[in-house]
This record gives C-alpha cells, sequence and structure tokens, in this order.
C-alpha cells in the first residue's frame, strides 16, 4: 500500500534519495523523512531492496585475488630501466 | 636475483613504500606492486576497452607509463588513485585512436554524455494531479529468490553486458565505487569530478543497473 500524499516526500522523490540514502552523505533530516516514508511503503522497501542488492552483486563481480604472472616483458623492461639509470 | 614468482618481504608493505623501493631498483617491489593492482586495473581497461585483447593493451602501456613516471611521483595522492588515472589517460587515449571520433566525455572530463533520465521510469508513478500523485503506480517486483539472489555465471554475463552499456561517465563511476570499492574522495581525485557530480553519476548508474535486473528477472519468468 503506498503513502498518503501529505507524508514528506513521495515514492518518487524518495526514489531519487536512495544511493545518497545508502552510501552518504546525507543529512539527519533527509535520512529521517525517508526512514519514515520506508517505515508505511511496501514498494519503496523493495526498490531500496533492489538498489542494495545491485550494489552488492556488482560488488561482487571483483573476483578474488589470485597468483599472476607478471605480465610478459615488464621484468624485462623495468630491468632495462634500472641498468640505463645504473650503468 | 629476483625471479618475478617470489611472494617476498614486499606483499604486505604499503603501496607508497612499493614505488620508493622500485624507484631504487627492487624487482620484488615491483613485482609486487603490479601483482596487487593488475586484476582491477584490467577490469577498469575493460570498462574503455570493450574488448580483452585490447584491455591487456591498455594494462600493458599503464605499466610502462608509470615505470617512466615513477621517479617524478610527489606521493600527494595515493598510489592507487595515480595509477588509475594513468590508466584511464592511457585508456581514452587508445579508444579515440580506435575508433577515430573523439568521444564527448574526453574533451569535457567530467560533463555527463546527455542523459538527464531520472530513476525510474515517471510512468511508473501517479502523476502530481492525481490524489495520491507521485506514489507508485507500477510499483517495482521484488526480484525472485532468497534475500540475497546469488551470483550466477548467467547474472554475471547481464550485468557485465549492462555496465557496457552506461554512458562512459557513468560506467567508470559505477566500476570504481562499486566494483573496485572506492571511496567518494579516489573516484573524485582519480576522475577529476567535483563530490556533486559523482554523487549523481552514480545514483543514474545504479538506478539503471536496477532497471536492467527488473527487466532481467521479469523476462526470465515463464509465462
Amino acid at each position: 500500500m503506498s503513502l498518503p500524499k501529505h507524508l514528506d516526500i513521495s515514492c518518487k522523490e524518495l526514489v531519487e534519495l536512495v544511493s545518497d540514502y545508502l552510501s552518504g552523505p546525507m543529512t539527519a533530516a533527509h535520512r529521517q523523512k525517508i526512514e519514515r516514508h520506508l517505515l508505511l511503503c511496501d514498494p519503496c522497501n523493495v526498490y531500496v531492496a533492489q538498489i542494495r542488492q545491485t550494489i552488492r552483486l556488482t560488488h561482487e563481480l571483483r573476483e578474488p585475488p589470485r597468483a599472476q604472472p607478471m605480465p610478459e616483458g615488464l621484468l624485462a623492461e623495468f630491468r632495462a630501466r634500472v641498468g640505463r639509470k645504473n650503468p | 636475483m629476483a625471479t618475478g614468482t617470489e611472494v617476498g618481504s614486499y606483499e604486505g608493505a604499503e603501496d607508497s613504500e612499493l614505488v620508493r623501493a622500485m624507484c631504487t631498483g627492487s624487482e620484488d617491489a615491483f613485482c609486487a606492486l603490479v601483482r596487487r593492482h593488475q586484476p582491477s586495473l584490467w577490469r577498469l581497461a575493460r570498462v574503455y576497452t570493450r574488448n580483452d585483447g585490447l584491455a591487456d593493451e591498455v594494462v600493458q602501456e599503464t605499466w610502462l607509463c608509470l615505470l617512466s613516471a615513477m621517479e617524478s611521483f610527489a606521493h600527494r595522492s595515493s598510489v592507487k588513485t595515480w595509477i588509475c588515472g594513468i590508466l584511464i589517460n592511457v585508456a581514452r587515449a587508445r579508444m579515440r585512436k580506435e575508433q577515430r571520433t573523439v568521444p564527448m566525455s574526453a574533451l569535457e572530463p567530467g560533463v555527463t554524455e546527455v542523459d538527464d533520465g531520472p530513476a525510474v521510469d515517471p510512468s511508473r508513478f501517479l502523476p502530481e494531479d492525481h490524489h495520491w500523485g507521485g506514489n507508485w503506480a507500477a510499483p517495482p517486483t521484488a526480484f525472485p529468490g532468497p534475500e540475497t539472489v546469488l551470483l550466477t555465471t548467467e547474472l554475471r554475463r547481464v550485468l557485465l553486458e549492462h555496465i557496457e552499456r552506461l554512458v562512459e561517465a557513468q560506467r567508470e563511476v559505477l566500476v570504481l565505487r562499486d566494483v573496485e570499492g572506492f571511496s567518494a574522495e579516489e573516484v573524485c581525485a582519480t576522475l577529476g569530478l567535483s563530490e556533486a557530480n559523482q554523487r549523481v553519476l552514480l545514483h543514474r548508474a545504479r538506478a539503471k543497473m536496477r532497471t536492467s535486473l527488473e527487466r532481467h528477472f521479469a523476462e526470465a519468468v515463464p509465462s
């Protein structure tokens, strides 16, 4: 069920604020308005949860670091430069 | 003699320590720095090149540039910011050459390409003159399954595909913030963005990704 219109912010306004709400910065006053809205508005809770899940999934795209060989030629390049500096 | 595969005493060292050691000729320090940053540099290069082979080349060139520049690195920014800054310049220059046209973001870094769309299609809300104006008309459907949707191979592919479709300015911020875990300050420093600009870009990118996921799950449901 959606919120009565007289509450502080509309759903349409809230969706524009979710990123700041989750990652900051956001003033305590704004945060309170959003949380009051979320107490009563199921669809907006779904929306916020979806943004949270989206952020989490995006972060999981990062694979865990694994041992990698040095890219070919880089070490040789390093040695050449060091060698040029200290002949 | 360093073989390039030894873990060595530099494994736990701070980036700035590694760079200083490199300037005195330490191969172990260089290897440690490369191994530490290679994966995220490659992911970042891939954001611009949209192609694995080109990403390899961009990263390689980045390291070579770094070797040329390391002695003049003043340690005023973080090493991470510095390396990513080099990579982004290399990547953009390379893609300009590849495309033979100059993308707008290269002309005016930080200016978003025209994309002022709201986070959610406005038609999904009741119009302002309605009694419940501004409330959901077509509310979001929760993602299927348990609270924590798993990142399957399929979902990974979908996400990467949609990241590639973002405008470059949004793509850059999303990847640095939400994939690589850079702080807002680090992103602003790396990309030369104001705090406000960075927040807007992140907000729009996340909103688009959410919409893409919502569509993906909706299409996946057998009718």
